[in-house]
């Protein structure tokens, strides 16, 4: 038990200290590093909830793919550092406490959604069970998701192409 | 320290596997490269390595310390963070893969608790080894990038979009072997390669029932050797296209990170290979009586190379060979002396022989292809990658999958 | 259930922090990248729950992720055009309705 609250509490402090530099970094690529930071330890979670396919597709599709996208992006752009910006000081002032107050809304919400329950027992097959569910109950929004991929690549290819 | 190992026994039973683990893979990476230097020159009609040390087995010594004392001079725009993560990334990750492969079938004892031979035994392990070769390409895109000079980024993208367009090639010709296996662990993987063909052949993968994985095994091997870098794949750092790709601004010690990033990775997936398609530690001969006398051939080879060794050494050149190459010889005698005379001994050392011997094979052919073959231009090599090894490996899912259902009705 | 709260309670902070970010940030693609933070923080309530609930919350996960793929390639895909066309990547500079 003591094992597992160390790893959360290790993996919680990666994720917020990755998203906190997400916010505080001014160049592109730090932020996209502190990203892919969250997205690691997030899968650390993942596996310690159990959901062990799901840790793996997160760093194999999200870390690994989508996130190479976004850095190749930001060294094919040349992006540099942010400006300073002219913001407004009463957006701010006024930013920050909101942003606090959502976050303790949305806390409270959902930690009083949990109903009191034992946890289902860590089945050692999840794959086979995730499998069952995604194509079986769930096969027409699997099906829609192939099509949606498709249609997002012919989007970013025609989108990116260079002018003529 | 006794306390620590009362108290978490796992922990200090995982630290020492990790440190002896950690030992025999680098000093395994240094001795491929005198392997690769050996090898490809004696295709080459000359003889490589051969002043430092005797036949060249100090040369990986001496590259060691001459990347440990050169200079270390940093680009000057270079973006300093990124600029030292990205070899760090690139060794760490390619290290780290090795977390997962079984290296043998029967248990250890360390510290009185009995734990498998390799270091830990995931549920997942095949995805995740995927997994963390997916993230290495980020050595490779941030080098290129963060080095501010055309070459090295030119080279990084390149090498990084070579990188994942080969993995979804690598990763689906795995596909037909999980279906077969029915799982992702690495130890079941091989034991569903468990017994034999006809009573003589093994049921290796690579000829086993439903559907013989060769296309499945040359898919993965040619999707691996481009995921590696390496030749014929490695127009992005090859010195005559793009001075040296992606490392190019990089010296002493970060560049040794790449290379042994590069040969860990080349490691990683030559043990894979034997696992999933040649049947890991599984002996190609019948566990019968009749062949019992194999339990001898780990014995029998290690006192050939050492009686090799000890003739070859008498009548070297220096001084230094004469002493050592025999003194070498009959240490390496000894052993097999003992393995033959010690049963218990000798039943342990078969599984990870013959994984070992495979592996070396596999290592063999990367080197062999190195030295013989023509390198790929960027864009056949990207055509090879999408056009022709993608179909290949869906098609061998599909069929596969099809025959597996149709044996199973 | 006792990693589940704590994980919930994670996944609201993460969720914030990308609302702030998204807010305050001023370069496109960092933008862009508190929404994928946005995503991650649901995921997590999504797998959260699942331990609770049942599988389905992993299923779940497993269709935001592509959904998020297809998003992120065609998001950028915009994100090249508008630096294409602006030659800058600040916000404050893609604000005109007329080109």
């Amino acid at each position: 038990m003591i094992i597992q609250t160390i790893l959360f509490l290790v993996f919680a402090g990666l994720a917020v200290a990755g998203a906190v530099s997400l916010i505080l970094q001014r160049h592109p690529i730090h932020c996209a590093l502190s990203l892919i930071v969250v997205m690691v330890s997030l899968a650390g979670l993942y596996l310690l909830l159990g959901a062990e396919f799901v840790a793996a597709v997160q760093i194999i599709v999200y870390a690994g793919a989508i996130m190479v996208l976004f850095v190749f992006v930001i060294m094919l752009l040349n992006a540099g550092e942010e400006e300073r910006t002219n913001l407004s000081r009463l957006a701010r002032a006024a930013g920050v406490p909101l942003a606090l107050a959502l976050t303790a809304v949305l806390g409270v919400i959902i930690t009083k959604a949990v109903r009191v329950g034992a946890a289902k027992p860590l089945l050692p097959t999840a794959t086979r069970n995730l499998a069952l569910l995604l194509f079986k109950d769930y096969v027409f929004p699997f099906e829609l998701t192939s099509f949606l991929i498709l249609v997002a690549i012919l989007g970013a290819v025609v989108l990116a192409q260079r002018e003529r | 320290m006794n306390t620590l190992v009362a108290g978490f026994p796992l922990l200090a039973v995982t630290v020492v596997k990790v440190v002896v683990l950690l030992f025999v893979v680098l000093t395994a990476l240094a001795y491929l490269t005198w392997f690769e230097r050996k090898v490809v020159a004696h295709i080459q009609t000359r003889w490589g390595p051969y002043r430092v040390g005797p036949h060249g087995l100090l040369q990986p010594l001496a590259d060691g310390l001459k990347f440990l004392f050169k200079e270390d001079p940093a680009p000057a725009g270079a973006e300093r963070f990124v600029y030292y993560l990205a070899p760090f990334l690139a060794m760490t990750l390619a290290l780290t893969t090795f977390a997962v492969i079984p290296f043998g079938p029967q248990d250890m004892r360390i510290f009185g608790q009995r734990t498998p031979l390799g270091i830990t035994d995931l549920n997942i392990g095949l995805l995740i080894l995927f997994a963390i070769t997916s993230l290495g390409v980020y050595g490779v895109a941030l080098a290129g990038w963060s080095s501010n000079s055309k070459y090295p980024l030119l080279g990084g993208l390149r090498s990084s979009a070579q990188m994942f367009s080969y993995e979804l090639a690598l990763t689906l010709s795995v596909v037909g072997v999980l279906l077969m296996a029915g799982s992702f662990r690495l130890r079941e993987i091989i034991e569903a390669q468990q017994g034999r063909l006809w009573g003589v052949l093994p049921r290796w993968n690579i000829i086993a029932s439903p559907f013989p994985q060769v296309l499945g095994f040359l898919c993965y091997f040619v999707a691996a050797v481009a995921e590696t870098n390496r030749a014929p794949f490695d127009l992005p750092e090859a010195e005559s296209e793009l001075v040296a790709g992606f490392h190019t601004e990089y010296a002493s010690f970060k560049f040794a990170m790449f290379f042994m990033g590069e040969y860990a990775n080349m490691i990683t997936v030559s043990c894979l290979a034997a696992i999933m398609f040649f049947g890991g530690w599984i002996s190609p001969f019948p566990p019968t009586q009749a062949w019992a006398w194999t339990a001898f051939l780990p014995a029998a080879l290690l006192a050939a190379l050492g009686l090799y060794l000890f003739f070859d050494g008498l009548r070297y050149e220096t001084l230094l060979g004469r002493t050592v190459l025999p003194l070498l010889g009959a240490a390496l005698g000894a052993l097999a002396a003992f393995l033959a005379l010690h049963p218990g001994a000798n039943a342990f050392i078969q599984g990870p022989f013959w994984f070992l011997l495979k592996v070396l094979l596999f290592l063999f052919f990367y080197v062999w292809a190195r030295g013989t073959l023509p390198r790929l231009r960027y864009d056949q090599l990207m055509a090879i990658g999408w056009k022709l090894l993608l179909p290949l490996s869906l098609a061998n899912v599909l069929l596969t999958s099809l025959l597996l259902a149709w044996k199973q009705k | 259930m006792p990693l589940t709260s704590e994980c919930l309670i994670l996944s609201a902070l993460l969720f914030g922090l990308g609302v702030a970010g998204f807010i305050f940030k001023r370069n496109l693609i960092t933008i862009f990248m508190a929404v994928e933070l946005m995503l991650n923080a649901v995921n997590l309530a999504f797998v959260a729950f699942s331990r609770v609930w049942g599988m389905d919350g992993q299923v779940f996960v497993f269709f935001v992720i592509v959904v998020a793929a297809a998003e992120a390639a065609v998001g950028l895909a915009i994100i090249i055009l508008i630096a294409r066309n602006r030659q800058s990547l600040n916000v404050e500079r893609v604000d005109f309705l007329k080109l």
